[in-house]
This record gives structure tokens, C-alpha cells and sequence, in this order.
């Protein structure tokens, strides 16, 4: 497994990989591009209408653009950025080498858990952070008997920082991981044997093999980061994803729009760089991965320290919340007997995940097709735009579609429909490039093969492509299921009036500041995304 | 049905103007076993895999069992060609057992297909492994369970993709003559692309030499060993001596004294002699020279020779006697030398004139 597979398969770039691997069949192709066609046509909607917005604003969204607030927007989002990546990445190389390389105990242990921290979305990290490290939080009741009566509290940049940070790091660590897993052992041995001391090996032969992952992981965390809205939101931290949420509440959507386009240039931006970088990089190639075990490097006196490490990194990631989520569960059930409808938000998160996870993964598979099989410049073109909602984020997408429909489009205005949509444009890449994956691995001569026996186009495809790609696909399903239903602004932008998730119920709670009531959807909302995340694992084999 | 397969000057160009195919004309008769030899990246498959119809020619025409598959006009898809592949990698479908495999190109009721492939497996004397998956498989098993899957729906003919080049050496020799034999039995006519000359030599009725995307020569083995058209040919095929010459008439002056000519040129010519045609011996016959190394062949040695005069040639030696370095010989060529002209022809006419040579052999 090569790290390029572990997690951002939806994630491309620039430039895609070489050419195509097979040629194309005649006869399915037209039919592929044109069905490419409309959903790159429907991707294109909020693009659109963003530089429409903007370019209505006129000079009034000059003048907004220049404020100074708007420039001080910026800085808070790049700092963000920048601390973010910085202090995920600090925690992610330790933690991928202790679970890969060390003789660690419980490394797979650890490794699960730190896993587990991907299906906590961050606005449920960030409200019960807050909870346990805010002024009166959990941490003052305990330091309480030291004459501590009140904390400075995380609102803000700090508070946001960490949220994120402990969300994002295992973006970062499973990449890194992987690859430590795969380096190449007899260049290591190499070194020694030319006198090379553990640190002089790790940073000259280790640390260059571990550079495109390292890189893909951290790219990976500074989009998210400059995309994630609830982290932000709770924190009050003014990002550009917050005061856009604003703007669009407040139904200004020329300002959105223009806040929404620096946010994307930013976005290319930091794509651009990262491009510049992995070419730089290309030199460096991970070994075919010699079949030999790695032996385990003993800790010895490090053992205790490494213990306190992961113990804390997990602690931060999944026990804080899940403790605080039980503080809650048990006040809820002692002060609050009025019993939440459960099983209409269960009904309701469940269903419109899965139909836009269906829907996601029927739109992908034309445009998977042109990816792995294309070879015009049209075919490369299609697929370079489904992936717009690679530099789109959720919020983005939503005031485009609010924007959109209100102009042309009222009878889908908040309904059911049109929701959907926003997902599929925002996690589209993310089955596009599952599908791909699991096509470009499949040996294009078995639909040669049919088609000689006799099948035609279509034929082969559902019965040798389809089946064989079918674990592909459905890890790409499970992979959008999941975060569609952690999705908050879409959800809470694009949603018909009275439609309640686990994600709306959650951000309600916390609106009103009714905490004890975040528990039981909060518990939920992890149930559900750990099992899709199982299903995805058991067809990526992410953790070996 | 007087061919199995005909072609008119296929010629297969790719965007970019890289041209692949050019101009190729073959002619294959029911039963057949055609070969198509060169080397790697000549056009080989990408002939085969116009013949199958997964590339569309740029201009000429298929026939396949006297229909036209491919012309300017038309073009039939691969499912309706009647054209069976085996690949180089056999391709067989991982998630279908044996007999799933070889079903699935049958179109007829169900008691037909299971009888159709229980024919097949004995064919290929693989019955023991209907229910087995393809990775249960060895090479060779695998390799049978492709050509049974591609000449279960009775093809007008079978086309194989370097089909041995992924066996172990010792496995090879063997597969291929059961492949032979099994072809001979079903009597399909059969297009076989190799780039082993020693595969080709053994296995075909006829030869088709490609290289650079142009048909050199279609001849039966035994007139592309001995009169290949010209000296491209000559050097891909077997070991020979090059020796430059005078032609006049039918005799040349050469390194190796006058030689006779396999027909009458003139002037300067490049004359190919093959190892086994001169003549090794002590008697003072031809002209002296000395052993430069030797190789044991078991039923042969072969000699580096070094003449007096200066010129090097290879030969082969019976292993009556035991000669070794510095050993002083006489070196006489006991057949008629073929000779090139400057162009490196060798004036037995067109390549097509190669096949008339067959037909009254």
C-alpha cells in the first residue's frame, strides 16, 4: 500500500497522475462523458454563482474586500492555517512512529483510538472542550481545591487551534504511518553500515521516504482546516468560514460571496504551493516494499514517556469528548426526562446520508470512468472540475445554492433536493477518486477478454468491472456516508424549515445553550459514523 | 470458406502521427497457425488487437471467416467478431471459478453450456478443476483455463498474446505443445504473436516477420530461416555469418574463397552464411584459420574462427572430434551463401513472392 491509498484518494491536485492506464472500449464512452457532463454542469452551479454574487457586488465588494476587517478575516485563517498544520503535525510524527516502528505496547490499541477521533465531528470536540476547559469547566471543579476559581478559558484562537488539531492529526499520522511501514528497510541497514548514528538515518534516509506522505497529510489538515466551520463557530473564532456563515444569515450575499472567493483563493493557493513542493519531491520513490518484517525498535527507558504520549493524544482526541458527552448523558437523564425524538433524527440523519451517499456514488461513476479510462483533453477536463469540491467547502457550496435558488429556483428553496445537491458537489471528489482507485486496479484485459466472449460495452461493465470494483465503491459510499452526516452548515443552510439531524440538533443545543440535551445525538452521531468507518476500513485496509 | 482471416493493407496510425501499423496484408487459411515475430514494440499486438477489434484500423480491411469486420465503412465490435483472445497475462476473471470462466462466453441453454464446458475442460485436461478460483491455479492451469475460455464459443479463429512468455522456461515447452496440439485438434486457425524466434520456429505453420510496424516477410519457417528477404530479417532470425563480398553471376569471392550463390547477382554484396553450413576439417579444404573459443553444445560445438586473412567467423562442428584454442582448421561453406545487395536486399522479389514459394513447396 503505497501512503498515496491511505487517505486522499478523493484528493488530487494539479496535474493528475499519467495518462490512462487502459485505453478506452469502444462503444460506453459517449455515453460517459455526456452523463459527466450534466453533474459537472450541476458542480459548476455554485462556482458560478459566486462570481456572480461577487461581480454584483461591484465597487461596493471592492471597498468590502479591502476593509480592514476583511484583511484581519484573512490573517485569522491563514494563522489558523499555519498553527494548525504545525501542532498536528508535531503530534502526528511521533504518534505514527510510535504505533509503526517502536515496540510501544498496545500499538494497535492506540492506533484504533487515535482512528476514532476522525468520527467525532469538530463541533462536538470544540462544544465539550469548552465545557471541560472553559471558565467553570471540568478542569477548574478539579483544581477547585487549589483556590482555582475561575480558568481564562479556550474561546477563541486557542481554543480553535486545539479543537482542530486534535481532529485533524490523524490526517496526517495514518499517511505517515503507512509509509513508515513501507520504507525501505535494506536503506536503513545501508546506513548503518556506513556509520550513520539513529538520528543521522531518520532525518537523511527515513525522513525524505516519508515526505510525500507527510506532505499529503498536511495539506490534507490546512484544507480542512480552512474549511471547517464548526470548530470555528463555537470557538467564536472570526474565520472566514464563520463570517461568511454570518453574512449569509443575515442574507448578504454579495459580501458572502466576495468572502467566499478570497477563501477559495486561498484554498488554490495553498494547492499551487503543495503542487510546487511534491514536484520538488519527486525524486524521492517509497521502495516496492520488501516482503521483510520490521523489526520493532525497543523504547527501553523511552517506553513510559512514549505510554504518557499516546495516552494523552487519545485522551485529547476521544476521551475528553466521550467523557463529557456522559456528564451530560447522566444530567440529561436526572434533570431532562422529556425525551428527545431520538428516532426521528436518527430516521432523518440515516436517510439523507445514505440517499446522498447513493446519489454521490451513481453521479461519481461516469466521471471514475473518464478518470481512470479518458485520454482527451475533454475527459481530463470533466474530472478536474467534478474535483471543485476539493477547494469548496461546505459552506461555500451552501450560500451559492441559498444564492441560486432564491434567484432561480424557488420551488427547490429548502426543500430535500436541493440539500442533497450540496453534498454531492462537496463529496463528490471523495467518490470519484474511490471509484477511480478501484477501476485503475482492475486489469483492463478482463473487459477485452468479455468483450471478445461476447459482451457488449455494457455488459462487461456490470459484469466484470462493476463486481470487481464493488469494494472500492462501496468504501467510497461508507467514506461519504460518514461525512455527510457530520456535515454542519450545508445542513444547517440548505435544509428545509423543521428538518432536524444529529448535526442540527447538536448545533441547536449548543445555540441555546441547552448542553445537557447535545448528549444523546452526540452518542449517536459517533455510533453510526464508527460503524460506516468500519465498513470503509475493511475494504482500504488503512491500518494493516 | 477459402480464409479464415484476410487483411488489406491494415494500417493503424496513432494521434500524435505514430504510425504502428502500416500496410499489413495477411491471408490465413482454416486450421492455420500463423505467428507474427519481432521485436518488442514492432506492432505486433497492436495488429492483434485490430484483428479482435479492440483498436479501430486508420484504413485497410479485416475479413473473418469471409465476413468484413473492419474497413472504411464498417467496423464490427469485438463481441460480434467471432474472434477468441487468449492474453499475455490470460486475464481470467478473478471473481468467476473455472467453469464460470469458460461459460462465459456461451450463449446457448443451460444443459449446452455445461456440456460445452465440460468439453472444454477435458480438452485442456483441467476436469478436476472446475469449482477451483483462478488464483488456486498454477501458471500452466491457468494458462489452459484461457485458451479453453476463448475456444469455448468456437471461434473462426483464436488470437494469443505472447501467451507463454509468463511460464517458467521448462513449463513453456511443454504448455506449448499441448496449445498446439489442442489447436489441432478443434482445427481453429490460430494468430500467435511472439517475439522468441526459437517459439515462432518451432510452433508455426507460417511466419509473419514485423518490424517498425511493416510486414517483412510471411513465408513457412523453414524459407524465413534459410531465405529470409532481406538482411533485417536475416539478422533476427537464427545466428549467421555476414561476410562482405564480390557477386558475379552465381559464385562470389569472400572471405571464405568463391562460394556459390543461392541465385546469380553482381556486384558488392553481404553474403549470409548459417554456422551449420561451413564446413569444419583438418584435410586441407577451403581456407585455414584457427579456433578462437568454443562452445559445447552436447549433439554440437560451436566454433569462433579466425581465417588467415583476417575475417572471424562462428560455425558448428559434430562433436567427433575435440578441438580447442590455437587448434589450426580448414574452413570451407558446404551450401550456397544467400547475398544481400547494398540494400541489404536479397532479390527474391516482393515479400508476397516468399508465399508463392510456399505453396509449391
Amino acid at each position: 500500500m503505497q501512503p498515496s491509498e491511505v487517505i486522499p484518494t478523493h484528493w488530487r491536485p494539479f496535474g493528475r497522475p499519467s495518462a490512462s492506464l487502459a485505453r478506452w472500449q469502444v462503444g460506453n464512452r459517449k455515453l460517459a462523458q455526456a452523463a459527466s457532463l450534466v453533474v459537472v454542469s450541476v458542480v459548476m452551479i455554485p462556482v458560478a454563482y459566486l462570481i456572480i454574487g461577487a461581480v454584483s457586488a461591484g465597487q461596493e465588494g471592492i471597498d468590502y474586500l479591502l476593509r480592514a476587517r476583511t484583511m484581519r478575516i484573512a490573517g485569522n485563517s491563514a494563522a489558523l492555517m499555519l498553527a494548525v498544520t504545525f501542532f498536528a503535525t508535531v503530534i502526528a510524527l511521533p504518534f505514527a512512529w510510535l504505533t509503526s516502528r517502536s515496540d510501544l505496547p498496545w500499538r494497535r490499541m492506540w492506533l484504533a483510538l487515535g482512528l476514532a477521533a476522525m468520527v467525532i465531528p469538530s463541533y462536538l470536540t470544540a462544544v465539550t472542550y469548552g465545557e471541560a476547559l472553559g471558565p467553570k469547566g471540568l478542569l477548574q471543579q478539579l483544581l477547585a481545591p487549589l483556590g482555582v476559581e475561575r480558568l481564562p478559558g479556550i474561546k477563541g484562537f486557542f481554543g480553535a487551534v486545539m479543537t482542530i488539531t486534535f481532529v485533524t492529526f490523524p490526517y496526517i499520522a495514518l499517511p505517515v504511518r503507512a509509509a513508515l511501514l513501507h520504507c525501505d528497510r535494506s536503506l536503513e541497514e545501508a546506513g548503518q553500515s556506513l556509520g550513520l548514528n539513529r538520528m543521522q538515518i531518520f532525518r537523511q534516509i527515513i525522513l525524505p521516504q516519508l515526505r510525500p506522505a507527510l506532505l499529503a497529510g498536511m495539506l490534507m489538515t490546512a484544507l480542512y482546516t480552512l474549511s471547517d466551520f464548526g470548530a470555528v463557530a463555537v470557538m467564536h473564532f472570526n474565520a472566514f468560514t464563520r463570517a461568511i456563515y454570518l453574512q449569509t444569515n443575515a442574507f448578504r450575499m454579495d459580501k458572502a460571496s466576495v468572502l467566499a472567493l478570497v477563501l477559495i483563493g486561498m484554498t488554490l493557493l495553498l494547492l499551487y504551493l503543495q503542487s510546487r513542493l511534491r514536484n520538488g519531491g519527486r525524486h524521492y520513490r517509497i521502495g516496492s516494499g520488501s516482503a521483510r518484517n520490521l523489526e520493532a525498535l525497543p523504547l527501553g527507558k523511552w517506553k513510559l514517556p512514549g505510554l504518557l504520549f499516546c495516552g494523552a493524544v487519545v485522551f485529547m482526541g476521544v476521551g475528553l469528548p466521550l467523557l463529557v458527552l456522559f456528564k451530560w448523558l447522566a444530567g440529561h437523564i436526572i434533570t431532562n426526562p422529556v425525551q428527545i425524538p431520538m428516532t426521528l433524527l436518527m430516521r432523518n440523519t440515516v436517510g439523507v446520508s445514505a440517499v446522498s451517499a447513493l446519489v454521490v456514488t451513481l453521479a461519481a461513476f461516469p466521471l471514475a470512468l473518464l478518470a481512470a479510462r479518458g485520454r482527451t483533453r475533454f475527459d481530463h477536463w470533466l474530472v478536474e472540475l467534478a474535483y471543485a469540491g476539493n477547494v469548496l467547502p461546505g459552506i461555500v457550496i451552501a450560500l451559492a445554492l441559498v444564492f441560486f435558488a432564491s434567484q432561480h429556483a424557488l420551488s427547490i428553496y429548502q426543500t430535500l433536493p436541493l440539500l442533497i445537491i450540496g453534498y454531492a458537489i462537496r463529496y463528490l471528489p471523495f467518490s470519484i477518486g474511490a471509484t477511480e482507485s478501484a477501476f485503475a486496479q482492475i486489469n483492463p484485459r478482463f473487459e477485452e477478454a468479455a468483450r471478445s466472449l461476447g459482451m457488449s460495452p455494457w455488459q462487461a461493465l456490470l459484469r466484470i468491472t462493476a463486481p470487481l470494483a464493488r469494494g472500492g465503491i462501496l468504501a467510497g459510499l461508507a467514506l461519504v456516508f460518514l461525512n455527510v452526516m457530520k456535515e454542519l452548515p450545508t445542513t444547517l443552510i440548505l435544509r428545509p424549515i423543521g428538518f432536524r439531524t444529529f448535526a442540527t440538533r447538536i448545533w441547536s443545543s449548543y445555540d441555546e445553550a441547552f448542553l445537557s440535551s447535545i448528549a444523546a445525538p452526540g452518542f449517536a452521531l459517533i455510533v453510526v459514523s464508527a460503524i460506516a468507518l468500519a465498513i470503509m476500513l475493511r475494504h482500504d485496509d488503512f491500518a494493516h | 470458406m477459402e480464409f479464415a482471416l484476410q487483411t488489406e493493407n491494415l494500417t493503424k496510425v496513432y494521434p500524435g502521427d505514430k504510425l504502428a501499423v502500416e500496410d499489413v496484408s495477411l491471408r490465413l487459411r482454416p486450421g492455420e497457425f500463423l505467428t507474427m515475430l519481432g521485436p518488442s514494440g514492432g506492432g505486433k499486438t497492436t495488429t492483434l488487437r485490430l484483428l479482435a477489434g479492440f483498436e479501430r484500423p486508420t484504413s485497410g480491411s479485416i475479413e473473418v471467416g469471409a465476413q468484413i469486420v473492419a474497413d472504411d465503412e464498417r467496423f464490427t465490435p469485438p463481441e460480434h467478431r467471432r474472434v477468441g483472445m487468449v492474453f499475455q497475462d490470460y486475464a481470467l476473471f478473478p471473481h468467476l471459478d473455472v467453469k464460470r470462466n469458460i461459460a462465459f462466453g456461451l450463449r446457448n441453454g443451460k444443459r449446452d453450456r455445461q456440456a460445452q464446458v465440460k468439453r472444454m475442460l477435458d480438452l485442456v485436461d483441467l476436469a478436476d478443476c472446475a469449482d477451483r478460483m483462478p488464483h488456486e491455479l498454477s501458471g500452466g492451469q491457468q494458462q489452459r483455463v484461457a485458451l479453453a475460455r476463448a475456444l469455448a464459443p468456437n471461434p473462426d479463429i483464436l488470437l494469443l498474446d505472447e501467451p507463454f512468455s509468463n511460464l517458467d522456461s521448462h513449463l513453456r515447452a511443454q504448455v506449448r505443445s499441448q496449445v498446439r496440439s489442442i489447436l489441432l485438434e478443434t482445427g481453429t486457425a490460430a494468430v500467435f504473436v511472439t517475439h522468441d524466434q526459437q517459439e515462432a520456429l518451432g510452433l508455426a505453420d507460417e511466419i509473419a516477420v514485423i518490424f517498425e510496424g511493416r510486414l517483412l516477410q510471411v513465408a513457412t519457417p523453414h524459407i524465413i530461416y534459410n531465405r529470409p528477404v532481406n538482411s533485417q530479417v536475416a539478422h533476427f532470425i537464427g545466428d549467421a555469418n555476414f561476410l562482405w563480398g564480390e557477386a558475379h553471376g552465381w559464385t562470389a569471392s569472400s572471405p571464405l574463397g568463391e562460394i556459390k550463390l543461392f541465385h546469380a547477382r553482381t556486384g558488392r554484396v553481404q553474403l549470409m552464411i548459417r554456422p551449420e553450413a561451413l564446413q569444419v576439417s583438418l584435410a586441407e579444404e577451403g581456407m585455414p584459420g584457427a579456433v578462437e573459443w568454443r562452445e559445447f553444445h552436447g549433439h554440437f560445438q560451436r566454433l569462433g574462427l579466425r581465417l588467415q586473412n583476417g575475417a572471424e567467423v562462428i560455425a558448428n562442428a559434430g562433436v567427433d572430434r575435440f578441438l580447442k584454442r590455437g587448434d589450426k582448421v580448414w574452413v570451407a561453406a558446404a551450401l550456397p551463401a544467400l547475398a544481400f545487395d547494398a540494400n541489404g536486399d536479397a532479390g527474391l522479389g516482393e515479400p508476397r513472392s516468399a508465399d508463392a514459394s510456399i505453396k509449391s513447396s
